[in-house]
């Protein structure tokens, strides 16, 4: 074998140079793998409440199992990935790179990040594996302040540490997106990634804060019985619901910001074309982190809120929907007169722009009052957020993973089979979730181990669709570790992509650039050199 | 297979078919633009494919008026969404006068309904056709909901305070009742039927259900045990405002500020009665947090809206 | 290659960048830190409107005296800490050192005259838990007046525990010389955060401790 240039893999070998490591590129190869391991974790849960609610009868596992595997199986999946997910994993080896610089702001505070996330999920696979949880990912009071006798502060504790991870990598990236774009890179040069990252860090930093001391509250609460959360000694349990979602809903735009940064990247790659209205997205993602923040209250229309209070929340919630339906159609608009080629990238961010619309359009379900009474708290729900998480986040996590796999890795993934993968997950992703929207109008409550008899046909369909859906994300696994080894080995720019981190060498040496880079040119400058020889 | 996949619940309340009738509206309004979306998308991605002819692609910035169109399009539409929504809001929110009055107590896992005449139900609620019924409800532990799906509509049930719901059923016939709120082991578990009868079906249940005490009359039970005329009564040397006619009036509190005496306000003037003082009156009523069960509070709740106003204005704690 | 500068970060390509950085990261940092008091004010300010007479009561059995001390104590650390910075900016290094330790000192002081204080309150029987021993009217509502008490100064203690450690590594630096008058951004970033604690501290007193206190 010819010997491969010096990179950021290669140039040392040994598990201290990986653990102490301040290269923020191999930081989000750490994040990579702990991502990976409890995106299965969570998974998991999941298969399991699937083939539980196969049959209308709770005749797999115990009620009190059931509960814990559906307050785990959104624990770990919210906290542990789709909130650091894509900023730990993309966005720490991409920022940089994007912007020209040689790494984050703080390369101590970003592995710094690292091990208060692996420490908050072990506080959480401890309360797992000592018997897990059972209040919900919500933990609602006072059922999870005095009720429940399972291990609520050990999982609080966990969720609570690595928010601090979730603090700390926000402050990273605004602070280098402000301070460390290389020359003549000006704010409306810089890919919408970097856009997309910086409203999400926004959120990160104004957001993880208050949950930290709803969790902590509630620790008090159940420690010392302080009152503030019990209702038989004077506290309003509704408070906590406030404090909860004053974080929980402005968490979920940290979820999709990402998401839609990643589509921008891809959809301007394959289709050769600079993304329409770049400047209405990128407002857009900023007017997202901002009206994010006021419409919590949707979730606690019947919480006994004031009648006015849901009107606010209402209107807020249709407002927040607008600047998100822009994107998607700046996105579709940028596929006119594109030169549009469907490697597994694209197809993903072109499933993603058909779920994340379903998701996007049945939230207006829910903000409509009138019919949120009916479907609140019912697997209407369930499957409006499925559509928004899995087919958004995950389906453009993905794309986003294939998309800059042979950067990251300087080897190219099996495409047929990569694209077969993700026809798969698109087909197992809809069969498992579309039911939900009817089992939900029809009544089924969510969070019940048990239904009635006439809900089993549409739960049969979702479980049956979970089982392709889990094929589909098990191939990726398969064949993105096989070509760490054996697959093509990619050059610098495979896609010919524009953006600062196609022109260095795949993998990428330490220190990104050799010579800090200088922009001329505008983002997505598809096109340029092909009119430019010509006229 | 297709009798075994509906759509919708049955629609068996006055309100259940304008919940609907908004649904099908926003199925309409998303179908239409995520068909919309699917179809550019897919047809774009056909027509535009590389290949030979089609390698490079057109540059275009962008569009400031279909940026503007479409934004205040849909801006249009979400809002013609949020008024029917919140109109229809109104409609399930604010009961109507002269409800069949029924109190629910939800505990872990099961709901206790009680009949203003008495009769006590457990996971059931019978209800004559035609009539709304008002539901006054609370929770002995954690928050529950209370959903029944056929009629559209659901409320929480929290600990410590009273929520309310009302429906109107308009079709015969028993109805699941689903516990809504996640409230621990059992929560599954926490289901029931409402069973809605012919107005002469309910008489005949209601002679034939077991009848404990009206709620009113085991209310004016309580109330004399607990010897509460001791220090409400008209007079000047009373030491707590006079109860009657005060259910649905407005009062002053110490602070200045006002409040309209409901369920919830009276209760809480029961288990913590120096919380929200009447203005004029001292703080010594002692609390009866713990003294009485969720069931005695509404019921004496029930005898306190029973007593009629009295005819002379008593002076509630102004210069006795 | 780009010379060796002392104190630049490999990642930077200036003093002056990394400085920014380092200013706008700690401003990042305070943000963060103002919403996690602020979830703790929004808490206590919804208890104090539902039950002000309770609220009222509680903070008129703080005492008053003590906490004008220890706010007038914490506000002087703030000007000798100001002080400190103004000495690294015209070089002199004792000065620094000085500064830093009687910011310190003073810091300390407020803490332990806050132990002092916790230890009445918890001999009292107001430590929130299951030995609360309220007297008044209405206990269960100045119960939570007393959580919230324990939990926001507790929080700002902690805070003030972190600023005495932050500045006890400062003063290290500082005798070593490490700060020069072109050269001192870790201690304007540490000057920051102390003056940031100072500030929480501004708004807990009157909130907690003023309750109905006037005329």
């Amino acid at each position: 074998m010819t010997n491969t240039p010096e990179n950021y893999i290669n140039t040392d070998f040994g598990w201290k140079s990986w653990l102490l490591t301040l290269d923020h590129k191999r930081i989000a190869i750490l994040y990579l793998l702990s991502i990976s391991f409890f995106f299965f974790v969570g998974g998991f849960f999941a298969v399991l409440m699937r083939i539980e609610l196969l049959t209308p009868q709770g005749d797999l596992v115990q009620a009190e199992t059931y509960n814990k595997l559906f307050t785990m199986h959104g624990l770990v999946l919210i906290f542990f990935f789709l909130i650091p997910g894509i900023p730990a994993v993309l966005g720490n080896f991409l920022v940089p790179m994007m912007i020209g610089a040689r790494d984050l702001a703080f390369p101590r505070l970003n592995l710094l990040s690292w091990y208060i996330f692996v420490t908050g999920g072990l506080f959480t696979l401890y309360a797992v594996a000592a018997g897990g949880v059972d209040t919900g990912w919500t933990f609602y009071t006072p059922y999870s302040s005095t009720y429940s006798n399972t291990h609520v502060i050990a999982v609080g504790l966990g969720a609570f540490i690595t928010g601090f991870s979730s603090i700390l990598t926000g402050l990273n990236f605004l602070v280098t997106i402000h301070t460390m774009r290389a020359p003549g890179l000006s704010w409306f040069r810089l890919p919408l990634f970097i856009w997309a990252q910086y409203a999400t860090s926004l959120i990160m930093l104004l957001g993880t804060p208050v949950i930290a001391i709803t969790i902590l509250l509630l620790a008090l609460e159940r420690l010392f019985r302080i009152g503030i959360f019990d209702p038989s000694i004077g506290g309003d349990p509704v408070l906590f619901q406030h404090l909860f979602w004053f974080y929980s809903h402005p968490a979920v735009y940290i979820m999709i910001l990402p998401a839609m940064g990643i589509i921008s990247e891809i959809i301007a790659c394959f289709a050769r074309k600079r993304v329409f209205g770049y400047r209405f997205v990128a407002f857009s993602s900023l007017a997202i982190a901002i009206l994010g923040f006021f419409v919590w209250g949707h979730h606690m229309f019947l919480s006994g809120q004031s009648v006015y209070a849901g009107l606010v929340f209402s209107i807020l919630s249709f407002l927040v929907a607008i600047p998100s339906a822009v994107k998607v159609f700046n996105w579709t608009a940028t596929l006119y007169k594109g030169s549009i080629s469907l490697t597994t990238p694209m197809l993903y961010a072109l499933g993603f722009l058909g779920l994340f619309t379903i998701g996007g359009l049945t939230g207006l379900f829910l903000a409509s009052l009138g019919l949120d009474v009916h479907v609140h708290d019912t697997y209407f729900v369930v499957a409006h957020f499925h559509y928004i998480m899995v087919g958004g986040v995950v389906m453009a996590y993905l794309g986003g993973i294939h998309f800059w796999w042979p950067k990251i890795f300087g080897r190219m993934y099996p495409e047929f089979v990569a694209r077969f993968a993700a026809i798969v997950v698109f087909i197992g992703f809809n069969l498992t979730f579309f039911p939900q929207f009817l089992l939900g109008y029809l009544g089924m409550p969510r969070r019940y181990h048990a239904y009635v008899e006439e809900f089993q046909v549409l739960n049969v369909m979702s479980s049956a669709g979970a089982s392709i859906l889990g094929f589909g994300y098990l191939l990726p696994m398969i064949y993105l570790v096989w070509s760490l080894r054996s697959g093509k080995r990619a050059g610098a720019n495979p896609w010919d992509a524009k953006g600062l981190e196609w022109q260095t060498p795949s993998p990428p040496p330490t220190t990104n650039f050799a010579v800090t880079p200088v922009v001329t040119e505008e983002a997505y400058a598809y096109g340029e050199e092909e009119a430019a020889v010509a006229g | 297979m297709w009798e075994d996949l509906p759509l919708f619940p049955e629609s068996a309340s006055s309100l259940s078919g304008e919940v609907d009738a908004l649904y099908v509206f926003l199925i309409a309004v998303s179908a239409f633009f995520a068909l919309l979306i699917c179809a550019l998308v897919v047809g774009f991605t056909f027509k535009y494919r590389r290949r030979p002819g089609n390698e490079r692609a057109s540059r275009i910035e962008g569009s400031l008026a279909l940026e503007l169109a479409w934004t205040l399009i849909p801006l249009a539409i979400t809002m013609v969404i949020f008024v029917w929504g919140a109109r229809l809001y109104f409609a399930l929110s604010l009961a109507p006068e002269d409800c069949l009055e029924i109190q629910v107590i939800g505990k872990q896992w099961m709901w206790k309904l009680q009949h203003p005449q008495g009769q006590r139900e457990i996971n059931e609620l019978h209800i004559p056709l035609g009539r709304p019924v008002r539901l006054t409800m609370t929770s002995e532990d954690v928050i529950h909901s209370f959903f029944v799906p056929a009629f559209r509509t659901k409320m929480d049930v929290l600990p410590n305070r009273y929520s309310s719901v009302w429906f109107e059923p308009t079709r015969t016939g028993r109805y699941h009742l689903f516990c809504a709120e996640y409230c621990g082991t059992k929560h599954s578990e926490m289901i029931g039927t409402v069973h809605v009868l012919e107005p002469h079906e309910y008489e005949r249940w209601l002679r034939g259900a077991v009848a404990g005490e009206a709620p009113a009359e085991a209310g004016r039970r309580l109330y004399e045990a607990q010897r509460c005329d001791t220090c409400h009564f008209a007079g000047p040397e009373a030491r707590g405002p006079v109860l009657a006619g005060l259910f649905g009036r407005r009062v002053q509190l110490a602070d200045g500020s006002t409040v309209v005496v409901d369920e919830n306000h009276l209760r809480e003037s029961i288990v913590a009665p120096n919380a929200r003082l009447t203005a004029g009156w001292q703080a010594i009523m002692p609390t009866y947090a713990g003294l009485l069960r969720e069931e005695e509070i509404l019921q004496l709740l029930a005898y306190i809206k029973s007593l009629p106003a009295p005819e002379v204005e008593p002076r509630n704690g102004d210069g006795r | 290659m780009q010379a060796d500068v002392p104190g630049l970060a490999h990642h930077f390509e200036d003093l002056e960048q990394q400085h920014e950085a380092g200013r706008l990261g700690m401003w990042a940092f305070l943000v963060t830190e103002v919403m996690f008091f602020g979830g703790l004010f929004t808490g206590f300010t919804i208890y104090w409107n539902a039950y002000p007479d309770a609220f009222r009561a509680g903070s008129h059995h703080l005492d008053v005296r003590l906490g004008t001390l220890y706010t007038a104590v914490l506000i002087g650390s703030s000007l000798t800490m100001a002080l400190a910075i103004r000495a690294a900016q015209v070089g002199r290094r004792r000065a620094q050192v000085g500064w830093l330790v009687t910011t310190m000192l003073l810091g300390t002081t407020f803490l332990v005259v806050k132990g002092f204080e916790y230890q009445h309150k918890w001999a009292d029987g107001l430590l929130p838990g299951p030995g609360f021993a309220w007297e008044g009217p209405d206990a269960p509502h100045a119960r939570i007046f007393f959580s919230f008490y324990f939990a926001m100064t507790g929080l700002h203690a902690l805070h003030m525990l972190i600023g005495i450690g932050v500045l006890l590594t400062m003063c290290v630096k500082a005798a070593r010389g490490a700060f020069t008058p072109s050269h001192h951004a870790g201690l304007e970033i540490s000057g920051l955060y102390w003056h940031f604690v100072d500030v929480v501290w501004i708004f807990l007193f009157p909130l907690l401790y003023l309750i109905g206190r006037h005329g």
